[in-house]
């Protein structure tokens, strides 16, 4: 199985990116899966990814695209909660682009 | 042949989840979790309902360990927070219960303070009286 380097670690991925154990996911992968994907994090990706793990920890599934856009609604402004708002942040779907930056199983939904 | 109207625009239902299986050994359990996770995204009203051995879905402190399975036990606590959410909200028209039939916890030595969300007890006359008023009846 591939696997992404990471300070000398070796964290396995499926063939698609996502880390195949939650647990060992840490910030500097992030950054690397990220880098991998394109995106420049900003402190608004770094919220979304912080929310996404915290969802994943309590519940043991990724969160509904519309309970993910509620809580962006609430961290930064009605303006930025909307589902064209994530679509910029991560243009490849908020749920897939997104959960695979934060470690999480790749959802089964379709954004 | 029948005709389908698929027109939803401001359709609203109540729909009951009728959980009577034990969570694992078959699929019952989580499929239905997952259609009533569902169904929130759509703000349909909502009966999620434990009977028999359905009551030990949501039974504090499971261990599957030795099933070689992930528990679900957490992943409850959305509809937990799904009704407090649409409970709170002025603007959000979706009336969700949580609800454990008397008998069935009783039968298996259970009282509400054994399960992982908070829940409403009723009678199997009372839960009578929820799927008789229910626009549709979703058993798992």
């Amino acid at each position: 199985m591939a696997a992404y380097s990471v300070n000398g670690a070796e964290i396995e991925h499926d063939e698609e990116g996502y880390i195949t154990d939650v647990s060992q996911w840490n910030r500097d992968l992030a950054q690397i899966i990220a880098d991998a994907e394109g995106l420049d994090m900003t402190d608004e990706h770094w919220s979304v990814v912080d929310f996404l793990r915290e969802y994943y920890n309590e519940y043991q599934i990724a969160p509904a695209v519309r309970v993910l856009v509620k809580a962006v609604k609430k961290k930064f402004g009605p303006e930025k909660g909307s589902n064209k708002y994530l679509y910029e942040l991560f243009p490849y779907g908020p749920a897939k682009q997104a959960c695979k930056v934060a470690g999480l199983p790749k959802p089964t939904g379709c954004v | 042949m029948t005709e389908y109207n698929f027109e939803t625009e401001g359709v609203k239902k109540t729909i009951t989840y009728l959980n009577r299986k034990a969570p694992y050994g078959t699929i019952y359990a989580l499929e239905v979790l997952e259609s009533v996770l569902i169904s929130a995204a759509f703000e349909q009203h909502a009966n999620i309902v434990f009977v028999d051995d359905g009551v030990f879905q949501i039974k504090k402190d499971q261990d599957t360990a030795d099933l070689d399975m992930k528990c679900f036990l957490p992943t409850y606590g959305i509809i937990e927070m799904e009704k407090e959410d649409a409970d709170e909200d002025e603007d959000m028209d979706m009336n969700w219960r949580i609800i454990v039939e008397k008998e069935s916890m009783e039968a298996r030595g259970l009282t509400t303070d054994d399960f992982k969300i908070e829940v409403e007890v009723l009678s199997s006359a009372e839960l009578a009286d929820v799927l008789d008023t229910s626009d549709a009846v979703i058993g798992g």
